[in-house]
């Protein structure tokens, strides 16, 4: 038997990511690619649970009851989304409960898209097409991401957040062609999210401290800015199929590059949300400890309930009643 | 449809659409996220039965967001505010109880309902053993979780007469369906250590009242909020 040294066990682990295997929960990584999957999964699970605030405020307004049939099921999706996260993040050997603290103590992010207010309908319709876009281009690529539970959850997710955005789509296509008083709102509510939907590609790659090593690893394929411009090429014919327009105006063609060209984002808001300073962060976190705080006592109550009974046999509910 | 049974579709429609409506109101509000996703699956089962029963009877949105107060034909039961966790889970217990045992009915008959109501028994089944398994979590589980389980069980008691109220165009033996649903409820909640609660089981309006279009106080605060957007862009399609 040869000795096993950790420059055997690197050597294996680099060897499966540079054959685009997959890393699985029982084998050794480094203890360094471990924690930036943790704090990126955990990240990208609380940014689906905090995310559900802005689209929930508008579930009892919904203006038909298809809208809000449609809003509900959605609101419901992203808690599972959460969950499958929370799960995949469970095999580095984290745990629900701590990650759900970090959160509440301010001590792991969520993106900071959702620190914006939902201040229309029509943002319901934005946040579909334009944030769910952005992360849908954002996610497809996790889905080649190197770890394995991480790219089978977000096989499952990309395929929801695809139906999501196109039902944001059709939200805002309905309002353009709707009333002047409905157009108006849609371009409003376009005019408001665009900016914040290219901040969540993050930094522009010269100040991303994480980029590098993450592509090394195969987490992450693309780098932040070539992400930005598929999405920025992508959006651009959209909207003028909505018949609506982007607030930026250096936003034009450049046939050299074969891409568009677009304005300069304000990183200094981008910062400030991230600081904490956004419209809604506080909101945001404070309606997420006070459901988690409230809760407290049903969640003892399941606690208590499942120790007492745990060696009974007893029958489903259903059964004894029917 | 004829008119009794409009009066039956809009009833029964009613009752779906606004506790629908107030199962939406605890999106991100859950006490754990599993309940986010089981609170809004039977928010949108309901929302589903509600579509249908409204379409028998005309547009769903105009009948959904154009009628007032008065003109709404569901138990006061269902427009209860949500209170807390219990109190949400009460709620639910007595009308899943109710919807399950009156839909059971509805499938075997030939009325109009009959088809829906055999699709929706199927989801009302899961809702009450959602709500049978939280009733006996809540009620066996800690001092602090009975006592609230008891007082919200006690709160929801008096509204729980009026579902038994005959519906006109719901051809059903109605002692019956009472006499059922009070021997379920006693079941569940003797197994989950409460006591079935001992007052009148009507409220201060006679006994159908919010099938007569008699409500209570936050009812019209609850449609303000719903009928809003809708109302403020006459005419407009979303």
């Amino acid at each position: 038997m040869t000795a096993v040294t950790a420059d055997t066990y690197e050597a294996v682990f680099d060897a499966a990511v540079a054959a685009d295997e997959r890393i699985e929960p029982r084998d050794w990584m480094p203890d360094a690619y471990r924690a930036t999957l943790v704090r990126q999964m955990a990240q990208h699970a609380h940014s689906e649970i905090i995310g559900m605030q802005p689209e929930a405020n508008w579930i009892t307004r919904a203006p038909s009851l298809r809208r809000k049939a449609i809003l509900m099921a959605k609101v419901q999706d992203e808690a599972g989304h959460g969950l499958y996260l929370y799960s995949a993040a469970e095999t580095l050997g984290t745990g629900r409960d701590e990650l759900l603290d970090k959160l509440h103590a301010g001590r792991q992010r969520y993106s900071s898209i959702f620190n914006y207010p939902t201040l229309t309908w029509a943002d319901v319709g934005a946040i579909g097409w334009l944030v769910d876009g952005a992360a849908i281009t954002n996610q497809v690529p996790l889905c080649r991401c190197s770890y394995g539970p991480y790219a089978r959850a977000m096989v499952r997710i990309c395929k929801e957040e695809s139906f999501h955005q196109r039902q944001g789509y059709e939200l805002l296509l309905t309002l353009s062609r709707g009333t002047p008083a409905q157009h108006e709102m849609a371009q409003d509510a376009v005019d408001r999210w665009w900016w914040p939907s290219l901040m969540m590609f993050g930094p522009p790659d010269d100040e991303s401290s994480h980029s590098a090593q993450s592509m090394a690893w195969k987490i992450k394929r693309h780098s932040n800015d070539e992400l930005r411009q598929r999405f920025v090429d992508i959006c651009v014919p959209q909207a003028e199929a909505l018949g609506l327009t982007l607030p930026d105006p250096d936003l034009r063609w450049n046939e050299e590059r074969g891409h568009h060209d677009f304005g300069a984002i304000d990183w200094a808001e981008f910062q400030d949300v991230l600081k904490g300073n956004g419209p809604c962060n506080d909101q945001r976190l404070t309606q997420r400890r006070e459901a988690h705080e409230e809760g407290a006592w049903v969640r003892d109550a399941a606690a208590a309930y499942a120790t007492k009974h745990r060696t009974e046999q007893h029958a489903k509910p259903g059964e004894a009643t029917a | 449809m004829t008119t009794t049974a409009n009066a039956a579709a809009l009833a029964l429609g009613d009752d779906a659409l606004v506790l629908s409506h107030r199962l939406g109101e605890w999106a991100g509000h859950a006490p754990v996220l599993e309940e986010e996703v089981a609170l809004a699956n039977i928010a949108l089962d309901l929302l589903g039965q509600a579509r249908v029963l409204l379409s028998l009877v005309g547009d769903e949105d105009e009948l959904a967001y154009l009628r007032e107060e008065r003109a709404f034909r569901n138990l006061q039961l269902v427009e209860q505010e949500n209170g807390d966790f219990a109190h949400t889970i009460a709620r639910q217990l007595y009308f899943s109880v109710y919807q399950r045992l009156l839909y059971s009915r509805l499938a075997v008959g030939d009325t109009e309902f009959a088809g829906l109501a055999a699709k929706a028994v199927k989801e009302v089944a899961y809702h009450q053993d959602h709500a049978e398994h939280w009733t006996m979590r809540l009620g066996d589980g800690t001092a602090e979780s009975h006592e609230r389980m008891q007082r919200a069980c006690d709160a929801l008691w008096r509204f729980t007469g009026e579902m038994f109220q005959p519906v006109e165009g719901v051809d059903i033996d109605w002692q019956a369906l009472q006499s059922g649903w009070l021997e379920t409820v006693t079941t569940v909640l003797e197994r989950a250590t409460l006591t079935v609660p001992g007052g009148p089981r009507s409220g201060g309006w006679s006994a159908g009242a919010g099938r007569q279009g008699l409500h209570t106080e936050s009812f019209g605060r609850m449609l303000a909020e719903m009928q809003h957007l809708h109302r403020s862009h006459p005419g407009a399609s979303w």
